[in-house]
């Protein structure tokens, strides 16, 4: 009964955390597939991208996150604000579950139906727009869902080097070994993840061609 | 498009060479010219260059050297995307676009060429008449039809910017007997009505027997010879003996059901 306890008597604190969580998810997620979706389409469409592109983003998932935020801190502007540098480093871990997916969705579209749509004279750009990117849809967004849901447990470390969010309750309940104040944190963290990937699964079962 | 009287040159292969990167030649020699209004049946086995031939036609494949015109010009000068949409093209798996309605699948070249909304609906009813289906299917999507169905729509979608040159590449060989036997029908109907230039590759001698004007016969990447279907069956040359032979009885008939 502690847990509800705190949880109403702190609700304000809780909800702006939990906002300064999904910012720093929202921004990091929807750079990574401005970033993400392209490099995909490129490494799909010439095959001579693709393991340069694929490996780099890779080698960026095998870094460990707070290694990670320490690594990006001398970088000019970016080490300035640690707002900044959470959203870089969040920004990187999302890329390689979208690009992954960019490629793999495009690489999947059916043969014959590029051969027909080439073969009736569309351009590459209509190609792209009117049948790849359409068809691969789904799978993007399937690998979109993972880059959420992993951002929003990550997001939490970025408490660790001052950037707020979530993790902000969980490293303080760490430090006063206070379990309410860690649950304050993983409950809305989990929460937050839970429902993206409800919401952004649900999205991809309508997108998913028949 | 100029007008196109009978038997006039429409594509013409000139000395058309093809070759892959460290491979041996997919198709070499070959000269062929095929006139308006016919149908010209490219016949051979799997590997004996019918397909790569029809491809050389639409520019999904350019000449290693050597020349193919269509209406006159070199393919390798002409803006590709106009030329592709001057020419119908069917295949064996249809290639349907899944995420489209029938009516969007047919319509997209008008579409993309800017013909307004009401247009292109008259243009789907009517296509979709012509090739045997109710217009009511216009609004399902590729998944809810028959294979056969499928393959209507296929044809419908090629015709839809009326094309004066229509590329099959083994379009019913997917089908049951069947359905094929029925497809088979109405495209000689169609035909008849249409008169598009028409290049269709089989594997099939009865097929080629029944819808060719003309068979042209392909093996390892060469033409062997071009022979109406009445004149295939008389042939002496061996590898045409052959495909007679192999497919046994009853052929006469076949070749002259196309025709009357």
């Amino acid at each position: 009964m502690n847990v509800i306890h705190f949880f109403l008597q702190h609700h304000e604190e809780i909800l702006e955390l939990t906002l300064e969580h999904l910012w720093l998810v929202g921004i990091s997620t929807a750079l990574a597939v401005l970033i993400g979706i392209p490099l995909g389409i490129v490494s799909a469409h010439w095959p001579v991208w693709n393991r340069p592109v694929l490996g780099t983003a890779n080698i960026i998932q095998t870094v460990p996150s707070l290694a990670l935020f320490g690594f990006l801190l001398p970088v000019p502007w970016i080490g300035a604000r640690a707002d900044r540098l959470a959203i870089l480093a969040l920004t990187l871990y999302a890329l390689l579950p979208v690009i992954r997916n960019t490629y793999t969705g495009i690489r999947g579209v059916d043969s014959s139906v590029l051969e027909a749509g080439r073969g009736m004279g569309l351009t590459n750009r209509q190609l792209l727009f009117q049948v790849e990117l359409p068809l691969a849809m789904s799978v993007i967004l399937s690998g979109v869902r993972v880059a959420v849901v992993v951002s929003v447990g990550l997001a939490t470390i970025a408490a660790a080097i001052g950037a707020g969010g979530l993790g902000e309750f969980i490293f303080r309940g760490l430090a006063m070994v206070n379990n309410d104040l860690i649950l304050a944190g993983a409950i809305p963290a989990a929460i937050l993840a839970l429902s993206a990937d409800f919401g952004l699964g649900w999205l991809e079962r309508c997108l998913r061609p028949r | 498009m100029e007008p196109t009287s009978p038997n006039q040159l429409v594509i013409e292969f000139r000395e058309v060479l093809y070759v892959l990167p460290n491979a041996k030649p997919l198709l070499q020699d070959l000269n062929l010219k095929v006139f308006s209004s016919e149908t010209l049946v490219l016949l051979g086995r799997s590997g004996s260059g019918k397909t790569t031939t029809l491809k050389l036609i639409n520019r999904l494949l350019t000449p290693s050297s050597g020349e193919v015109r269509v209406n006159g010009e070199p393919t390798a000068g002409s803006d590709v995307i106009r030329l592709r949409r001057s020419i119908g093209y069917v295949i064996q798996d249809v290639g349907l676009f899944p995420h489209f309605s029938v009516e969007r699948n047919i319509g997209l070249v008008p579409r993309i060429d800017g013909w307004p909304a009401e247009r292109i609906r008259a243009r789907v009813e009517e296509l979709l008449h012509l090739v045997g289906l109710n217009p009511e299917i216009a609004s399902r999507y590729p998944h809810q039809l028959s294979g056969g169905q499928r393959q209507r729509v296929g044809v419908a979608r090629s015709l839809a910017a009326d094309p004066t040159i229509l590329l099959m590449d083994e379009p019913f060989g997917a089908l049951d007997a069947i359905t094929r036997d029925q497809l088979q029908r109405e495209f000689l109907a169609l035909q008849r009505r249409l008169k598009k230039t028409v290049v269709f590759v089989t594997h099939d001698l009865r097929e080629a027997l029944r819808l060719g004007s003309r068979i042209a016969l392909m093996e390892a990447g060469r033409l062997v010879t071009v022979l109406s279907p009445q004149d295939f069956l008389r042939s002496s040359d061996p590898l045409a003996a052959s495909y007679v032979q192999a497919c046994g009885e009853g052929l006469d008939s076949a070749a002259n059901r196309g025709r009357s």
